[in-house]
């Protein structure tokens, strides 16, 4: 005890069982280091043999690639990686082994060039996605790679997160109703591109429909605009009486608009008893108007950019018959990628630093001058802005928007994504929303199945419905996330450090307590 | 604005009312005359409708004290307690029927059968509170706000899944023990003992808790930590023991407002702690947060104006809009009079 105790360095001995535990890990040699791990991956790989063949390769192959990363260069990291890759090649999927060709091929880059290489590398392989999705190898566990229209959700929902992060991780606003964004787009799209307001009829640009159609139906695009600045308009007016409060309260009325924009929402087929139909109640306003990029485009470009996308393509491009769904799936990269680059900009630029030094001390921001409330309702607004424009790309896709898809489960969601992948980091955000929404999508069922049929004592099967516990299973990531990694998986070094040093908290405006902490 | 909240004397503020507060007394002024329209409406149906609302208030008051209790020592809003009062529903359901055999019709042996029902929910929701404390709460106390307000959104989602999977996603039935004959009728409006009985219990539990907060040594060391946790701490009282203490008992508030609310409303459904929950809140917002009677007239007014709203016949929005009347009444008290009804008054007691 005493001779492990005097290796420690002083100031690793902090207080709690982990930071023990961890800092007595860190005063063993290396090589015992090495060795335990090692032991303990093959010792797992073997118990979990038993349960299912593939999840052991998998715990193999994850240590293999933790370990051959670590190696000197030449020879023995590129051997062991052309290895590695020949074997899957030769006899396991085939798909994986193209996959390790790629990701080996992308480490050897020099560091510097990274930076452009991996998202660059990413984005091709997302394009593709359509082209070798049924061609992936099965995942242990997670089951097939998830189809086409999950990819939109997915990239709905990063977009979704990303400006959330605008908000949260920038401003460090907690905004607990962003639901009522993704809604005000959503019904924004339906009011002007469906059935919706029978007695006016007014045309522009619509694909797909007779012209003496009743009602509105404006084209998507102007539309998806449109959405943004309309949930712009509306964040500027929630946050223009409610951005003075303090934080955990601006909080509280944040979740208060979630709420009831939703109920409005369900009972918005009669407003108040007078008649007004704007929402069409609990059935929803379906169907909505298809996209297209219209027939001159379509012409223009003989045939490449499809005139509707739900009577497009009959082409078949290697192999791959083309649907709509895959024509929805990029123009949503399109999109998601316009709003990476605006949330990047926005990062580094005067608001985006205006806003971080709000994050870290609102006192100290005014002092230099920053006009706290109306940075805080740009942050407001530029969050509401993707919130909405996602919003009603999905509800196009989907065409429809019900009510009961805006509950306070999804602004959690949403937050949920945020935190998981780091908040304030947009890569973080980005993988971070990608996972959980494929987890809400068809991971989760495909986990249950899993475990349903992999896990067994004696011959009784568990029966669990996992898809019913998808919310209290975001509860567990996001209390695990705080209290062991609040900077989040993929965290920005800045918040990271004010999460572990702390910040000065103190508001300027503190409605409540005015005067009592002065 | 600032230099109002620190001399909140009542006199200046209704010789010179701010634009604000004239909105504010406009509003207040528009929906007393509406209710008094209500009365002249229909006059039996507003008593009955009032006396629901003062059932529905007591419960939500015992809940709100969590939340101002908490919210006064360690200014968190613990989303958690909704949920924790939704376990305690789901306490009493089990342990009455399982353990004591409750079930309609024993008569007068239900006293001792609730009380010990009541008892026993509200030392496992104090206890289970604490843990959540404990285990959620205390490591973050240093981290910046925000974080141990999202902590306590995932706590929820988790309490509210492990109701789930206790009880099911249906509606849970508990037995309909309290008596329902009239405590007095008068010109149409009935007054049954299951209401009376809730309120019956709620008193003394609300005196209890004053007593504990005034008197006991206990409840001065936690008035102490509200006012300054580290000046607290360097006059020897242990801080943490009083924080979890604190969570204790609001956890035990919680357990006595689940057995309450089951028995009388005799339906419980795993969901309903998170909404009830935001509602207590909310009375405890509009009391103003961190004061205890404030939190019981809050509570009291949002039971009243949520029963008037779902129970009144003349031109209400009816119970479809309660959540939204609710969360306006939330925004329109945080952005007219953020310090609530009762103003700054932390559990010192003024």
């Amino acid at each position: 005890m005493a001779e492990v105790a005097g290796t420690v360095p002083r100031e690793a001995e902090q207080i709690g069982l982990r930071n023990q535990l961890r800092s007595r890990w860190k005063a063993l040699p290396e090589q015992n280091r090495m060795g335990i791990s090692i032991g303990v991956e093959i010792a797992l790989a073997i118990l979990l043999y038993f349960v299912d063949h593939s999840l052991a390769v998998a715990v193999l192959v994850i240590s293999g690639i933790y370990w051959i990363r670590r190696m000197p260069a030449f020879p023995w990291r590129l051997g062991a990686e052309a290895l590695m890759t020949i074997l899957f090649l030769v006899f396991g999927p085939r798909s994986f082994g193209i996959l390790l060709a790629i990701a080996f091929a992308l480490f050897w880059v020099p560091d510097r060039y990274r930076r452009f290489t991996m998202p660059l590398a990413a984005l091709v392989l997302a394009v593709l996605y359509p082209f070798y999705q049924t061609k992936m190898f099965t995942v242990p566990v997670f089951g097939v790679w998830p189809d086409i229209a999950t990819g939109v959700y997915m990239l709905v929902f990063v977009m979704m997160a990303v400006g959330l992060n605008i908000v949260v991780g920038y401003a460090g606003l907690l905004d607990l109703g962003y639901v009522a964004f993704y809604a005000t787009g959503a019904y924004t799209a339906a009011w002007f591109a469906s059935l919706q307001f029978p007695h006016t009829t007014w045309h522009f640009g619509a694909v797909g429909i007779t012209p003496d159609l009743p009602g509105i139906h404006v084209t998507i695009w102007i539309l998806l605009l449109l959405a943004g600045v309309i949930t712009a308009i509306f964040g500027i007016l929630i946050g223009l009486p409610t951005l003075r409060l303090r934080g955990d309260y601006l909080a509280i009325v944040t979740l208060g608009f979630g709420e009831i924009l939703p109920q409005i929402a369900r009972n918005g087929d009669d407003l108040f008893g007078t008649g007004i139909n704007l929402t069409n109640g609990p059935n929803g306003i379906t169907p909505l108007d298809s996209m297209g990029f219209g027939h001159t485009l379509s012409h223009a470009t003989g045939g490449f950019l499809p005139a509707n996308f739900l009577q497009c393509c009959n082409a078949k491009v290697l192999g791959h018959q083309i649907e709509s769904t895959d024509i929805f799936f990029w123009v949503a990269i399109g999109l998601l990628l316009v709003t990476v680059f605006c949330s990047m900009r926005l990062q580094f630029s005067r608001l985006g630093r205006a806003w971080i030094a709000i994050r870290e001390d609102e006192t100290a921001a005014a002092a230099m001058g920053i006009p706290l409330m109306r940075t805080k309702t740009w942050a407001y607004a530029s969050g509401a802005f993707f919130g909405g424009v996602a919003g009603a790309y999905y509800a196009v896709f989907k065409s429809a928007t019900f009510p009961g898809d805006f509950f306070f489960n999804i602004s959690v969601f949403i937050l949920c994504m945020v935190i998981l992948g780091g908040m304030g980091n947009i890569t973080g955000v980005i993988v971070g929303a990608a996972f959980l929404a494929y987890l809400n999508q068809e991971g989760l069922a495909n986990t249950g199945s899993w475990i349903n049929t992999n896990i067994h004592i004696g011959s009784h099967h568990p029966n669990i419905d996992v898809p019913l516990y998808a919310s209290g299973i975001y509860g567990v990531i996001i209390l695990v996330v705080m209290l062991f990694r609040p900077e989040g998986l993929i965290p920005s070094r800045r918040r990271a450090a004010e999460l572990h040093e702390g910040v000065h908290d103190e508001p300027l405006y503190d409605s409540a307590h005015a005067g009592a902490e002065a | 604005m600032a230099a109002e909240a620190s001399a909140p004397t009542l006199g200046n503020r209704f010789s010179r009312p701010s634009p604000i507060t004239a909105v504010g007394l406009v509003l207040v002024l528009a929906l007393i005359a509406l209710l008094v329209k209500e009365l002249m409406v229909s006059p039996s149906q507003f008593g009955q409708t009032t006396l629901i609302g003062l059932t529905n208030g007591c419960v939500y008051a015992l809940i709100a004290l969590g939340y101002t209790l908490v919210y006064g020592i360690l200014e968190l809003i613990n989303f958690a307690h909704g949920d924790v009062f939704m376990l305690a529903c789901m306490f009493t359901i089990t342990f009455g029927t399982h353990f004591f055999g409750l079930h309609q019709g024993q008569g007068i042996t239900i006293v001792p059968i609730v009380f010990a029902t009541l008892l026993l929910t509200m030392l496992v929701c104090g206890a289970i509170n604490a843990t959540i404390e404990f285990v959620a709460y205390r490591p973050l106390r240093n981290a910046p706000r925000l974080a141990p307000l999202i902590t306590a959104i995932g706590v929820s989602f988790i309490i509210e899944d492990i109701g789930l999977a206790w009880k099911g996603p249906n509606y849970v039935t508990a037995p309909d023990v309290f008596p329902h004959t009239k405590v007095f009728s008068w010109k149409g409006v009935d007054y049954g003992w299951n209401h009376m009985i809730v309120v019956l219990i709620t008193i003394p539990v609300l005196l209890a808790l004053v007593w504990l907060v005034q008197t006991t040594r206990q409840g001065k060391a936690m008035r102490a930590v509200a006012q300054d946790m580290d000046a607290a701490a360097i006059m020897g009282i242990n801080v943490n023991r009083t924080i979890s203490f604190t969570f204790l008992i609001a956890g035990a508030l919680a357990g006595a407002a689940g057995t309450l609310y089951s028995l009388w409303a005799t339906t419980v459904r795993f969901d309903q702690g998170f909404q009830l929950g935001l509602i207590s809140f909310t009375a405890a917002v509009f009391g103003g947060i961190g004061n205890l009677p404030g939190a019981v007239l809050g509570a009291i007014l949002i039971g009243l104006i949520q029963a008037w709203n779902e129970g009144l016949p003349w031109h209400m929005p009816g119970s479809d809009w309660t959540e939204t009347i609710v969360f306006s009444i939330l925004i329109l008290i945080l952005i007219f009079r953020p310090e609530g009804l009762l103003g700054e008054r932390t559990p010192e007691g003024g």
